[in-house]
């Protein structure tokens, strides 16, 4: 029985986002829609095993604090949309700086895969990456490929496959912060729960809000009356 | 239903407010922070480096380069040296240049003598359009075919990314965001090129403050008035390099003038009519990279020299035309560009200048580069004829018109502060589609520019220094 499942694809911008897209969904590419919003997003199929999948190409960014709209639609789209496996692409040579995107796409979901490109280049340029060491710390599958030599992509195929049909659970890391944005969230906390169910991440709703993002969870408080509604 | 709904949004409303309360500004920098800490931490764990030696140069020109303490003198003298560079390597071909106009000139009056041409229509298309035209050229092709490449080494060297880096606490201080420095950086090349640069600015509000500051730095089209100015004025009493080392600290001093202005105009933005918080990003700060020498001189100094030159001498033209109608269609008993001159003259003594600086300042809309050629025109246009020989000569004409080292100050500051050029304001409304916004750009330097220029005269002619 064929089943299928959503992928998005997060990452900073040239991080090979792309490539990785490209090399999966080949030729099968078209304009994703989304209800409700105005913007295209590039989408792509492929098959692995007996899964169909749809690949979402997010727009690149560095982090997902709606400093831009890039940044709000990338954040929105798996907030709202919850795809069943959110690739965050990371840049092997500049993995310090991508690291924190990674980091705050794990507060939003639990189910991820970290996917560290540009290994060759990385490797030249005498970088070594233990992923299992990152693996370890992060709960979460973390893969190393080279989509421009096309290596390591069968092991990302693999672990996608096992994670959407459940035969590896994450556990991501959560971030602690300082004690005094601790102490604020515990406040907040309680009553984001009871607004936002199960069904959305609370305690970075929390953070969120202290942060002044009030609109985001507007968005949700609707999106849940219309579901009971 | 109806009622659930109900307690849920007084519930969501008190639970907002609660979040007003407990938010503050520097909840983003400790999320940040940490967010960077635990990836620090996680790469010291994973990820082991064996330097190239590529890395570790980078690295230690980094620590220089964007040391707290080294990183703004070095990016003083940076820029002193390129001033002075320009200056003073400017100053030789400037003067064959205009040997060479002045040759051609000689040709052009006895065309003009064996055409029987009156002697007021030579005055104003010869001594007037076409030398004013020549003298811009001859004074601005020089340092800008220098000032061009040095900036393009610079840049494409890796230096660029690193003075947005060192800059970004200070704009932040004052509310703007960080990758204004690249756009300023940008404008000292031209101002409506730099506005559209401001796209790399991601936050509307931001990068509005970028757009409307951008004009405090002088574009190239101003800096042929700016050293002219200073050499003829302000380093007068010096020879040789002395001369270039003080036209290059008056330089200097202006801009960073104009940088100062930025700040304050930015402050009082972000604190007033755009509020809000400075939003964080990703600087990329990419390797030492020893620049293609030729290919960045060529291609810098080709491709901004002659597009900008030749925007000049296309705008210069109906500029000079005008200037020329203006100056000999009489109303009355004078023409009526004495009448503007005379209109002007209340107003521009108040800050120190003349009817016919303004006059020029307000024909010279379209682009600054003929502000300069435009007064002369006008000096030239009133029978106030003298022979001219050179850029020295140019002295004697500000001189017979009244002019000190204060009209010369402060013609420097309203140049350096004043609404930015008609291409500029044209983009500004492009980016920002607010008719409001541009108003706002014309009109926030332009009161500056008043209100500097004011004080200073005010001050000079009370202490009695001139």
């Amino acid at each position: 029985m064929t089943k299928s499942f959503r992928i998005a694809l997060a990452g900073n911008p040239n991080t090979g986002k792309s490539t990785l897209f490209n090399l999966l969904t080949g030729l099968k590419q078209h304009t994703g829609n989304w209800a409700g919003k105005t913007v295209d997003l590039k989408a792509g199929t492929f098959t692995f095993k007996t899964n169909q999948y749809e690949m979402i190409d997010l727009p690149g960014t560095y982090s997902l604090f709606s400093n831009s709209k890039d940044e709000e639609i990338a954040r929105d789209y798996i907030v709202f949309e919850k795809p069943d496996v959110t690739l965050v692409v990371l840049d092997a040579t500049a993995l310090e700086r991508n690291m924190n995107l990674a980091l705050q796409v794990m507060e939003i979901t639990d189910r991820l895969i970290i996917c560290i490109n540009l290994i060759d280049e990385a490797e030249k340029m005498g970088i070594k990456i233990n992923e299992k060491v990152l693996m370890k710390r992060l709960g979460v599958p973390v893969i190393k490929i080279s989509a421009r030599n096309k290596s390591g992509i069968p092991m990302l195929l693999d672990t996608i496959d096992r994670v959407v049909t459940g035969a590896i659970q994450c556990t991501p890391y959560q971030m602690t912060y300082d004690e005094e944005t601790e102490k604020k969230i515990a406040l907040l906390l309680p009553t984001v729960e009871k607004i936002s169910g199960n069904k959305f991440p609370a305690r970075w709703l929390s953070l969120r809000l202290l942060d002044g993002d009030t609109n985001l969870l507007q968005q949700i408080q609707q999106k849940i009356t219309i579901m009971e509604g | 239903m109806g009622a659930q709904s109900a307690y849920k949004q007084n519930e969501v409303q008190e639970l907002f407010y609660q979040a007003e309360q407990l938010s503050s500004s520097n909840v983003r920098d400790q999320i940040v922070e940490q967010l960077y800490k635990k990836s620090n931490e996680l790469i010291k764990e994973g990820v082991s480096f064996t330097k190239t030696k590529h890395d570790q140069r980078t690295e230690k020109l980094d620590a220089i380069f964007t040391s707290p303490i080294w990183g703004f003198p070095i990016m003083l003298i940076m820029l002193g040296v390129i001033f002075y560079l320009t200056i003073a390597g400017a100053n030789i071909p400037s003067s064959m240049l205009a040997s060479f106009f002045g040759w051609i000139e000689g040709y052009l009056t006895l065309m003009f003598t064996t055409l029987h041409a009156p002697d007021w229509l030579h005055g104003v298309l010869v001594l007037g359009l076409y030398r004013g035209t020549s003298w811009v050229i001859s004074v601005m092709l020089p340092p800008m075919a220098i000032f061009f490449p040095t900036f393009a080494l610079l840049e494409n060297y890796g230096y660029l990314p690193r003075v947005a880096f060192n800059m970004d606490r200070l704009f932040k201080t004052v509310g703007a965001h960080g990758k204004q420095s690249l756009t300023m950086a940008m404008g000292f090349g031209c101002n409506a090129a730099a506005v559209m640069s401001s796209r790399i600015i991601e936050s509307p509000r931001e990068r509005m403050l970028a757009i409307l500051t951008n004009n405090f730095v002088p574009c190239n089209g101003r800096w042929g008035t700016l050293i002219v100015l200073a050499s003829l004025f302000m380093a007068a009493g010096f020879t040789g390099g002395m001369k270039s080392l003080v036209t290059t600290s008056v330089i200097v001093g202006i801009v960073m003038f104009g940088i100062i202005i930025t700040f304050l105009v930015s402050w009082v933005l972000s604190k007033t009519a755009l509020k809000g918080v400075p939003t964080h990003y990703t600087l990329e700060l990419p390797p030492y990279r020893k620049p293609k020498f030729v290919d960045t001189v060529i291609r810098s100094s080709l491709t901004k020299s002659l597009s900008v030159l030749k925007r000049a001498i296309k705008v210069a033209a109906p500029a000079g035309i005008l200037t020329w109608v203006l100056a000999n269609i009489q109303v009355g008993d004078t023409s009526i560009l004495l009448h503007i001159v005379n209109f002007l003259d209340p107003l521009g003594q108040m800050i120190g200048l003349d009817g016919y600086i303004l006059m020029a300042f307000l024909i010279g809309l379209p682009a600054n580069e003929i502000v300069l050629p435009i007064l002369l025109m006008g000096y030239l246009s009133t029978g106030a004829l003298i022979d001219v020989e050179g850029i020295e000569d140019l002295k004697q004409i500000f001189l017979n018109n009244g002019w000190t080292w204060l009209t010369a100050l402060n013609m420097m500051l309203f140049s350096l502060l004043h609404y930015p050029c008609g291409t500029t304001l044209v983009n500004i409304y492009k980016e920002t589609k607010s008719i409001k916004w541009t108003f706002w750009s014309f009109m926030i330097p332009t009161g500056i520019a008043f209100l500097v220029t004011f004080l200073i005269t005010q001050i000079v002619r009370f202490m009695g220094w001139v």
